[in-house]
């Protein structure tokens, strides 16, 4: 299975690398996306600074959305799902290595992002530690759940636009999580966000279990 | 045997090329080799003998012709050497070398003990290394002329 989990990150994070979408596109998304927040709600009244955990994980949010399709979209072209289905490869293996390869690049995405939040926003971080737990647990939910309902929507005509509908609805208590632990890291108050990364933590373990049992299905009847 | 690995002794060759844009042929074949379990020391070879060796190794999926893309994926075919190999219109946009190479391709094949399954318009090529024919008129399987190629080996295929 780990085998086959690297072999299919290792495949997924080459064609990203060579393709240039996750930094050329995706990113520059995320930044418009904060960049437009700046504009539409007001600077001066500190505002930003306020709204900026929920913000910043809006935009990630659609940032994973771009990144799953393009995850599954490299798949739908030419005959690959025909190929993968074919090959033997172990579909949890296949699971971990798509999911594991849209968390490498969700997590680097998270880093710029992060620092666009800082310069854009004048927000001051005061644990780090406690951000790399939340991004850490949000960003493996986001890319379990978002592998998941993207191997649900993989064989349909309509995928694009079906996967937002399945999954934003689906991500709402990471969205909820995230923010409140961000919010703690910004004012210092790690203990108060236990609850919090439990949250993240466990929605992140129920997508890995489904993940892992039920892509193989999910592959076969798409 | 579960499917999984039922499936890892087979060699799929459809109209689609099943191959990765962005990834080089070198890539695209070592990928198909490893998701087989097969040894990545089959990899050159293979792009020899499908004459994909040198710079074109290199060449990303994307940028190569229909015929080179084709040869990209039998070259997987070949390193993998599966047991049995289905091929569907495997001749479909190679010129008249490449069918012929597709040709001994499945002659070796079936030398070696591999069972090969082809679908094809071309009945003459077909017939020429089909050791067993079955033509579909209608949608109603029909024999053909049996034996139509010497039978080397145990195997046979279905042409």
């Amino acid at each position: 299975m780990w085998a086959d989990a690297g072999l299919v990150a290792g495949k997924d994070l080459r064609i990203e690398f060579r393709s240039r979408v996750a930094l050329n596109q995706v990113l520059p998304f995320s930044f418009v996306v904060l960049v437009l927040f700046a504009f539409a709600l007001d600077p001066d009244r500190g505002i930003l600074e306020r709204a900026a955990p929920g913000l910043f994980w809006v935009a990630v949010l659609l940032t994973s959305l771009l990144a799953t399709q393009r995850s599954f979209a490299v798949e739908a072209a030419d005959g690959n799902r025909d190929g993968l289905r074919m090959s033997g490869l172990d579909p949890a293996g296949l699971f971990l290595g798509k999911a594991g390869a849209v968390a490498a690049q969700l997590l680097l995405l998270e880093a710029l992002l992060l620092v666009g939040v800082s310069f854009l926003y004048g927000i001051a971080l005061r644990s780090f530690g406690l951000l790399a737990l939340t991004c850490l647990l949000a960003t493996l939910g986001l890319a379990g759940a978002g592998t998941v309902y993207g191997a649900m929507s993989f064989g349909l005509r309509v995928r694009e636009t079906l996967l937002p509908l399945l999954v934003l609805p689906v991500l709402a208590p990471v969205l909820l999580a995230a923010t409140r632990s961000f919010e703690a890291a910004l004012g210092g108050a790690p203990r108060e966000t236990f609850g919090w990364l439990g949250l993240l933590a466990a929605f992140a373990a129920l997508y890995a279990v489904v993940g892992l049992f039920g892509f193989g299905p999910l592959l076969e009847e798409s | 045997m579960d499917r999984r690995s039922v499936r890892r002794h087979l060699g799929l060759v459809g109209h689609a090329t099943s191959l990765y844009d962005d990834l080089s042929v070198l890539d695209n074949v070592r990928f198909t080799v490893r998701a087989r379990g097969g040894s990545v020391g089959s990899v050159e070879p293979a792009l020899e003998r499908l004459g994909l060796a040198g710079r074109l190794r290199h060449v990303p999926v994307s940028r190569l012709s229909a015929g080179q893309r084709r040869r990209c994926t039998l070259a997987g075919l070949v390193a993998c050497d599966a047991e049995l190999w289905l091929l569907d219109e495997p001749h479909a946009g190679l010129d008249a070398e490449g069918r012929d190479l597709v040709d001994q391709l499945v002659g070796d094949a079936r030398d070696r003990g591999r069972t090969v399954i082809m679908a094809s318009h071309d009945l003459d090529r077909a017939s020429a290394v089909a050791s067993r024919q079955v033509t579909i008129e209608a949608g109603t399987a029909q024999r053909g002329p049996a034996q139509a190629a010497p039978v080397t080996s145990e195997a046979s295929g279905v042409g």
